[in-house]
């Protein structure tokens, strides 16, 4: 679709509201399983409302239903955010039963459970991307960035110009390389962050607050 | 007779014959070649969206039993200038690897190199 076209679809009131931005975001944290995504909503929401969202496991799929809360403001200094935090099940291309069972000493039937659910957990995050406004894409700052899941999310949200944040988590991790991180995704902001110890959560929320709080315009998807 | 060979089935797909499906069609015969024990290197990868339904359709797909998924690894999109995308030329997807996750391992993936390994001994259906 030509730039013409993107413009012609636009409307008068859109273009007001990207002059003077938007101020009210629906959030969607994404990531791999296991790279602390349900801990870094847990740690945004003790830090502005004093709730939590989910409870955290070293298994991964432990969140297997997308959670989410309305409302949460953030401040930063002059400016501020109020957001729709969605809190999505890990992508993933496969999932193994057995590796419930054989790493993390799960039952063969509690196994087989938690692996149907996390399929459905998968569907359910994908679905999501349709109706929300940015994402906060948590990496696991201690691992390879280039995996399939990650160039397929930032992908799509590209593709929808939809904002993006990139959270390098796990920075208090002895082998973390948040320059790993940024040198690989050079198109987006990048922060090392602790969601664990709420190292540099401060400039994560200065971030958001900047790079979310203006409104931006969902492409229809390719 | 003929003795059926039991090696791991290795299909280039071409790009010629990628274009000739529709996304739906696509994303299909993928999933049907990856269940059926296939590894594909398809010429012409897959756009952000079409990976995004494909990992969709195989979470459906996944039994447990013989099919727990894939092994996906593609570069990113080709960069277009200002004035291709003043033009509506879109992003054109560059070369993917996709298999079965039981019988491909993605071991390293950079901008310039995708490295697997095929798990031995578990030979194509």
């Amino acid at each position: 679709m030509g730039l013409f076209n993107i413009f012609r679809r636009r409307k008068f009131s859109s273009i007001i509201q990207k002059i003077f931005g938007k101020k009210h975001a629906k959030i969607g944290i994404y990531g791999p399983p296991n790279v602390g995504k349900t801990t870094l909503a847990n740690r945004i929401l003790r830090d502005w409302t004093g709730d939590i969202m989910g409870s955290v496991s070293e298994i991964p799929h432990e969140t297997r239903r997308a959670k989410w809360k309305t409302n949460i403001k953030i401040d930063n200094g002059g400016s501020s955010l109020v957001m729709d935090l969605v809190d999505t099940p890990g992508i993933t291309t496969k999932i193994d039963f057995k590796e419930f069972m054989n790493t993390y000493g799960l039952s063969k039937e509690e196994s087989r459970m938690r692996a149907k659910e996390a399929t459905e957990g998968v569907i359910e995050s994908i679905r999501w991307l349709e109706d929300i406004d940015g994402v906060v894409l948590v990496m696991d700052a201690t691992q390879d960035p280039f995996t399939q899941v990650n160039v397929t999310i930032i992908g799509n949200l590209e593709a929808r110009d939809l904002p993006i944040l990139i959270a390098a988590n796990k920075i208090d991790a002895e082998d973390a390389s948040p320059a790993t991180l940024k040198s690989a995704f050079p198109q987006h902001p990048v922060v090392p962050i602790s969601a664990l110890t709420g190292y540099n959560t401060e400039k994560l929320y200065n971030t958001m607050v900047k790079r979310f709080g203006k409104k931006r315009h969902k492409r229809k998807r390719r | 007779m003929i003795k059926k060979e039991t090696g791991i089935s290795f299909n280039l797909v071409s790009r010629q014959k990628l274009n000739s499906f529709s996304s739906v069609e696509k994303l299909n015969y993928i999933l049907k070649e990856v269940k059926d024990g296939r590894i594909l290197v398809l010429e012409q990868g897959l756009t952000a969206t079409e990976q995004t339904t494909l990992i969709k359709h195989t979470m459906k797909e996944i039994d447990h039993d013989t099919f727990i998924g894939i092994e996906m690894g593609g570069y990113g999109e080709e960069k277009t200038s200002f004035f291709q995308r003043v033009f509506g030329i879109i992003k054109k997807p560059r070369m993917t690897v996709i298999g079965p996750a039981h019988l491909l391992k993605m071991v390293h993936k950079s901008n310039d190199m995708i490295e697997t390994t095929i798990i031995p001994g578990r030979g194509a259906k």
